[in-house]
């Protein structure tokens, strides 16, 4: 019939000014035809609409590109992120005021955001703040924060492009755009799945539709044969090396392809790899496999009733591994406190979403496997691969892609082993990019926490005893539960002396996908739990929380919990000192707004604070970083950066570092990229050590360059190093020699000159007490929240969070803001709204992360108290970022409504609940009916500004201490 | 097959055929699929003439099946359809609102549809097209279930008739998320009230994502009748919301449903009034 499109009638578009045609396949959604066409600016996060990466214009307005059929932009006007970069002012602007703002971290949004944001410009150019929201309110970010990005945009028309470079020597402190920032904000970066050969055959994965389950494959080759192009099916026995691997070695565990029982819902049992059209056409389903469901243990309890039957034989009780730090006497300590607090906490699994999904491709160059693919830890991937494939380590090339975020997710092998043993063994370019559905259900996860503490304190407010007890969710595998089970027993005391302290830890397996690294290693959720107890215990003394937390902040001559004195470098009280002019006019805010009319009945407002420390690098395990910076015969200075930058800003830092180091300016730098074969190991991108480790083994090989150039010279230390083509001009006290590069024998490393150096963190080993020095470098923060509950709801908002950080230095001012703003989003998603269910909602509608309108605006205050190991006092902020914001939002819920919430996600059901829990507690008659609409309950809570002093309000604390709470908090109305 | 018909009977006639899948918007369509390739019969309506009209006809609004939220959105429309548009603006994101349709939103009949609310308020109903005539049904009559409407298989919903109501009939519509944009409803409530001479004359009040299908509570609407509005929301009661069946899911408990619908009607009611002062 006429209607009719046949799969051979070519499919045509004005895209970006000029007619193209589609190759013909009506159905396929816009955002692949287009990234077919080579315009990969047009990202795809999810395929569902729910992340808005893929957002470009058609006939002008903004549209997700995966939700629309190429046949329904036919004869359409399309315009992407690569037309706009080329022919639109207001992009263009857009992508200068991004530059400069600092509004591009990983950049995998970027694209959609512009897009979504030039929309919005040529309607109306002038917008305000939320129309500015409104416009970008479908388009996810999970690295900023979102601030600077509206800042940006309401910053439109903006200045320069680049930013002025600064002068030698200037580089470290300033507010440089990262270097590698425009080919993100025109969409020319490459990430996993941008930049697979075009012959590239497809993989796609076969997996476990159940939690736990045994299966057998049917006929296979007759699969094969009923679906043309079609090319091969990896299972278990076709891996060639070990059918295992894992992050920490003696703990690998994990199988490419399941042998017998798969061990999480997800978990891959086959991969099926064949051309690119057969393979889009292919329902998996189609996939001969027979599954027998068995019965699953789901969580930690179930895990360990199932006595014998074992996920790992090795592993007795289904426990992975125990972590335990002590110090004094921690029960003598409890008996002598005055004032005692105790609690149950708990935190849910939490995604990491980066926006961009799993991706890359691999080939078979000779007898060598090549790998190009998204990840945080290249050289850790290069070894795992090694050992499947059953290579050497050096027959294994990773090529790190563009990383559209990360946060630890992707320091786990993903598409790498299956990409590798199909590329070797087919010997043709095999790409696999995993589904939103697929990542969300089998990459790594946020361990879910139960964590029980005690804690007391004396009469003047010191604290005297904690007790910690915190079991761990690990997931069917061990990933990062054996870092994540030692980092928090050393955290869990937050910065604070601490003298009596005992914190055990035990992680256990369960039939659920990996828990692993998240930002924090575990430790934002000891956080939680911590920081609401010393609250309770500050309001136990009738003191004030932020004088309580100062008065017990760790001073540069106190001993840690594990009997580490820090020293110089100790920022954490001035952290909180940072905060009270903060801490003060919001309190008085909350309180006169919750006395006025504003509050309508039904609104609190409440002010929260927690504080943070966080140690830089592996706990107590070397973890060195290696540096190289070469100078080649025609004056080139290359820089071999293999810090991999998955949106942090290592890629602008690192060189910033070398700039000063070497005494050159920043532009005169060229950087290797991240690339097995040619950077040395700089480590992963974890544990906030690139800054810290990489940073200094940089500073290191750049001043050994530097000096090794000026005794070429024969210079002192004060000369001035000029690069020039072919030559160094080495200019002191009026005095100029020249060094001429192509003298000069190539060394080693094929340059005229060169340094490497490495640098590992001095650190000791813990005894059977956890005492010893685990970190050589610690960060510190506290952040303080400002929300409003909506005591009929259950909702929250948060309406500002103020942010104090020691960074011991601020390299680059503008990406640490962008680091904490982002750390903050995260946060405040982990406090109210993320949750994942295994089994459940493997999207990002069901799955929520904070959008543009859940982020309050952010006032960060940076502190700059050096730490005398890190690169001119530096010290990490990836994690220290995020810790205190759930605890700081927790508190200032405790603050608006009485209530303290024990159970993260705080989602509005949950809010409420504990409110009506606490209003029964004060006053078990029910409610009558008609006149008590909630609003008018809200009088009884102990809320600041609503006295009521009849009622004598027990919270839901099961500390004898709870009882007085609503007295204490009356103690300190003002 | 992809098919992509420029008339309505041809577009009948090929439903006829065989059945195939419906794509308008596409913002249902797409995400469905999950991880699996297109279904293989695809009916496209984007080329099919005449139902891209929104305009009132004899007192009653005809939204063709092409309209999608933001062309509702930018309607000037009387104060009736008030919380239908903000229903619009509520709907997913810009991104979204640009193509997503208000058929597509009832064909697909979600529970948690932030369409049906406040059309269920607005008496609507929904024409639908076969190649053997034409027939409307009351919305009510045409959502029968939790993705499951009275559609037949050759049928094509070609416009939803909305009869305006009075000129000083006000709307709104309140959606409860656990995010600002981009967000599933945990609760939905539209409210219409028609006020005269300061007591309330008619009230239609529709709660969604607390049971299969958003549902009309008549039992309240009558207890509402001949009050004060500024009264109004102190006459709600539980009792009145018994037909809602809230599940429990990822979003929130169904106690919690309950109680925010109740919630939600007394704000939705308060807010009403406010717009008619
Ligand atoms: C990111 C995202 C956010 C969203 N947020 C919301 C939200 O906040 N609130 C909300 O209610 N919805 C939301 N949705 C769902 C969706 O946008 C709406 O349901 C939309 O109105 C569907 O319209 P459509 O034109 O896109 O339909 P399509 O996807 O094209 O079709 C939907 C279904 O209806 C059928 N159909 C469509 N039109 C017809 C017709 N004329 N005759 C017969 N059958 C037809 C199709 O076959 C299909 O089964 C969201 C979707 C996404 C992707």
């Amino acid at each position: 019939m006429s209607a009719a499109l046949s799969s051979t009638s070519p499919i045509s578009c004005q895209l970006n000014g000029a007619r193209v045609t589609f190759p013909p396949d009506p159905s396929a959604r816009l955002s692949s035809a287009l990234r077919g066409l080579g315009l990969t600016g047009t990202k795809v996060g999810c395929d569902a609409g729910d992340c808005g990466a893929c957002t470009v214009l058609l006939d002008g307005a903004p549209i997700c590109a995966c939700l629309c059929s190429t046949a329904q932009a036919e004869g359409r006007d399309v315009r992407t992120i690569e037309g706009l970069t080329a022919t639109n002012p207001a992009a263009v602007q857009l992508q200068a005021a991004f530059l400069r703002h600092g509004a591009a971290q990983c950049g995998f949004c970027t694209p959609g955001m512009i897009v979504a944001a030039t929309a919005l410009l040529e309607r109306n150019s002038r917008p305000t703040e939320a129309e500015v929201s409104d416009a970008i309110g479908g388009v996810l970010c999970r690295c900023t924060g979102y601030r600077k990005i509206v800042a940006a945009i309401l910053d439109v028309p903006a200045t320069a492009f680049d930013g002025p470079q600064p002068p030698s020597g200037t580089a470290i402190g300033a507010r440089i755009a990262r270097l590698d920032g425009r080919r993100k904000v025109t969409g020319a970066d490459s990430y996993g799945d941008d930049g697979a050969p075009a012959d590239a055959l497809v993989l796609k994965v076969v997996r476990s539709p159940h939690h736990r389950a045994a299966f057998a494959f049917g006929d296979i080759g007759a699969f094969l044969t009923a679906h043309p192009g079609l090319i091969a099916v990896l299972m278990a026995p076709d891996v060639t090396g070990v059918n295992r691997f894992g992050v920490i070695a003696p703990f690998a565990d994990q199988p490419v392809f399941a042998e017998r029982e798969t061990r999480f819902k997800g978990e891959a049992v086959a991969a099926i790899v064949g051309e690119a059209e057969a393979m889009a056409a292919l329902d998996l389903s189609a996939f001969p496999v027979a599954w027998t469901e068995l019965r699953p243990a789901l969580s930690p309890d179930e895990a360990r009733a199932m006595g014998a039957s074992r996920l790992h034989e090795s592993r007795p009780d289904n426990v992975l591994v125990r972590g335990r730090v002590a110090r004094g006497d921690v029960e003598a300590g409890l008996a002598a406190a005055a004032v005692r607090a105790e609690g149950l906490f708990e935190t849910g699994f939490v995604e990491h979403a980066p926006i961009e999904p799993e991706a890359g491709w691999a080939r078979r160059v000779g007898d060598r496997i090549e790998i190009h693919a998204c990840t945080q830890a290249p050289y850790m991937d290069r070894d795992d691969v090694a050992a499947i494939l059953g290579i050497a380590p050096e027959a294994v090339r990773i090529v790190p892609t563009a990383v559209g975020g990360g946060f630890g997710t992707k320091l786990d092998l993903s598409v790498q082993p299956f990409l590798a043993l199909a590329a070797w063994r087919l010997g043709r370019p095999v790409r696999m990019t995993y589904s939103r559905r697929e990542s969300i259900m089998t990459t790594t996860k946020r361990h879910p926490a139960r964590i029980r503490m005690r804690a007391g304190a004396a009469s003047d407010g010191r604290l005297l005893a904690l007790d910690v007890e915190a079991e761990f969710n690990t997931g069917a595998y061990a990933s990062w539960g054996p870092t994540v089970a030692n980092r928090v027993p050393v955290h869990a005391s937050g910065p604070y002396l601490v003298p009596n302290y005992r914190a055990r830890s035990v992680a256990v397996h369960t039939h659920v996908v990996p828990a692993g690294a998240f930002r924090g290693f575990g430790v934002p959720q000891a956080a939680v739990a911590q920081e609401q107890i010393y609250d309770e215990l500050a309001a136990a003394l009738g003191m004030d929380a932020l004088d309580f937390r100062i008065l017990n902040a760790l001073g540069p001559d106190d001993p840690t919990v594990t009997g580490q004195i820090l020293g110089p470098g100790t920022g954490i009280r001035a952290c909180f000192e940072a905060l009270r002019p903060a801490w003060t006019r919001a309190r008085a805010e909350a309180a006169a707004f919750n006395r006025g009319r504003a509050a309508n009945g039904h609104l609190r407002r409440g002010v929260g604070i927690a504080g943070m420390w966080y140690g830089c690098g592996n706990t107590s395990m070397s973890n060195p970083s290696t540096m190289r910076i070469g100078i080649t015969h025609d004056g080139r200075i290359v820089l071999h950066q293999g810090a991999v930058d998955i949106g942090q800003g290592s890629n602008t830092i690192i060189p910033q570092i070398a700039a000063d180091a070497l005494g050159v300016p920043l532009g005169a730098l060229d950087l290797a990229p991240p690339d097995t074969d040619l950077t040395p190991d700089a480590g992963k991108t974890s544990a906030s050590r690139q800054t810290v480790v990489s940073g200094k083994a940089t500073e290191l090989a750049c001043r050994a360059l530097r000096a090794a150039i000026l005794r070429m010279a024969n210079a002192g230390s004060d000369a001035t190093i000029r690069p020039a083509p072919g030559e160094l001009r080495v200019d002191e006290a009026g005095h100029r020699r020249l060094i001429r590069l192509a003298d000069l024998p190539l060394d080693e490393r094929g340059y005229a000159i060169s340094a490497e150096e490495t640098f590992d963190p001095p650190t000791t080993p813990l005894d059977e007490d956890g005492q010893g020095h685990p970190y050589a470098v610690y960060g510190f923060g506290a952040h303080l929240a400002e929300i409003e509950v909506d005591l009929a709801l259950g909702t929250v908002k948060v309406l500002h969070v103020t942010a104090a950080h020691d960074v011991g230095r601020a390299i680059n001012p503008t990406l640490l803001e962008g680091q904490i703003e982002g750390g903050i989003a995260q946060g405040l998603g982990l406090a109210l709204m993320e949750e994942f269910h295994p089994g459940r909602g493997e999207n990002l509608h069901d799955y929520l992360i904070p959008t543009v309108g859940d982020v309050p605006p952010i006032t960060t205050i940076l502190i700059e108290d050096p730490n005398p190991v890190g690169p001119s006092g530096a010290k990490g902020i990836g994690e220290q970022a995020l810790i205190p914001t759930a605890p700081a939002i927790l508190n200032a819920i405790h603050h608006a409504t009485g209530t303290r919430i024990r159970r993260v996600p705080a989602t509005p059901d949950r809010v409420l609940a504990a409110i009506r829990e606490a209003h029964l507690a004060a006053d078990p008659s029910p409610p009558g009916e008609g006149e008590s609409a909630p609003a008018d309950r809200g009088g009884v809570l102990p809320g600041w500004g609503c006295p009521h002093p009849g009622s004598t309000l027990r919270v839901d604390s099961p500390s004898p201490i709870g009882r007085d709470r609503d007295r204490t908090d009356q103690g300190q109305r003002p | 097959m992809y098919l992509r018909p420029s008339t309505l009977r041809e577009a009948c006639e090929a439903l006829v055929e065989a059945p195939a899948a419906i794509l308008a918007g596409g913002t249902d369509f797409f995400p469905a699929l999950a991880d699996r390739p297109p279904p293989p019969r695809i009916l496209d309506l984007s080329r099919i003439d005449g139902l891209d009209g929104l305009e009132i006809i004899d007192g009653v609004l005809r939204i063709g099946a092409r309209v999608t939220w933001s062309r509702i959105a930018r309607a000037p429309l009387p104060p009736c359809f008030d919380g239908l548009r903000a229903a619009a603006r509520e709907v997913g994101s810009v991104q979204i609102q640009n193509v997503a349709t208000l058929s597509g939103n009832l064909c697909n009949a979600s529970p948690a549809a932030d369409g049906v609310p406040p059309l269920l308020t607005l008496d609507a109903s929904v024409e639908l097209a076969s190649s053997s005539g034409t027939r409307c049904l009351p919305l009510a009559a045409f959502l029968l279930g939790n993705r499951h409407t009275a559609r037949r298989p050759d049928e094509i919903l070609t416009a939803i008739l909305v009869p305006v109501a009075s000129p000083d009939a006000t709307s709104c519509f309140l959606k409860l998320g656990a995010r600002r944009y981009l967000v599933i409803s945990i609760v939905m409530v539209a409210v219409l009230l028609e006020v005269a001479e300061g007591r309330v004359r008619s009230a239609r009040i529709a709660i969604g994502a607390c049971s299969a299908v958003a549902t009309r509570m008549p039992e309240l609407e009558a207890a509402l009748i001949g009050a004060s509005p500024a009264a109004l929301g102190s006459l709600v009661r539980p009792h009145h919301l018994e037909r809602l069946a809230p599940i429990a899911d990822v979003r929130a408990t169904a106690d919690y449903r309950s109680e925010a619908a109740l919630e939600l009607v007394r704000r939705a009611l308060r807010r009403c009034d406010g717009a008619a002062a």
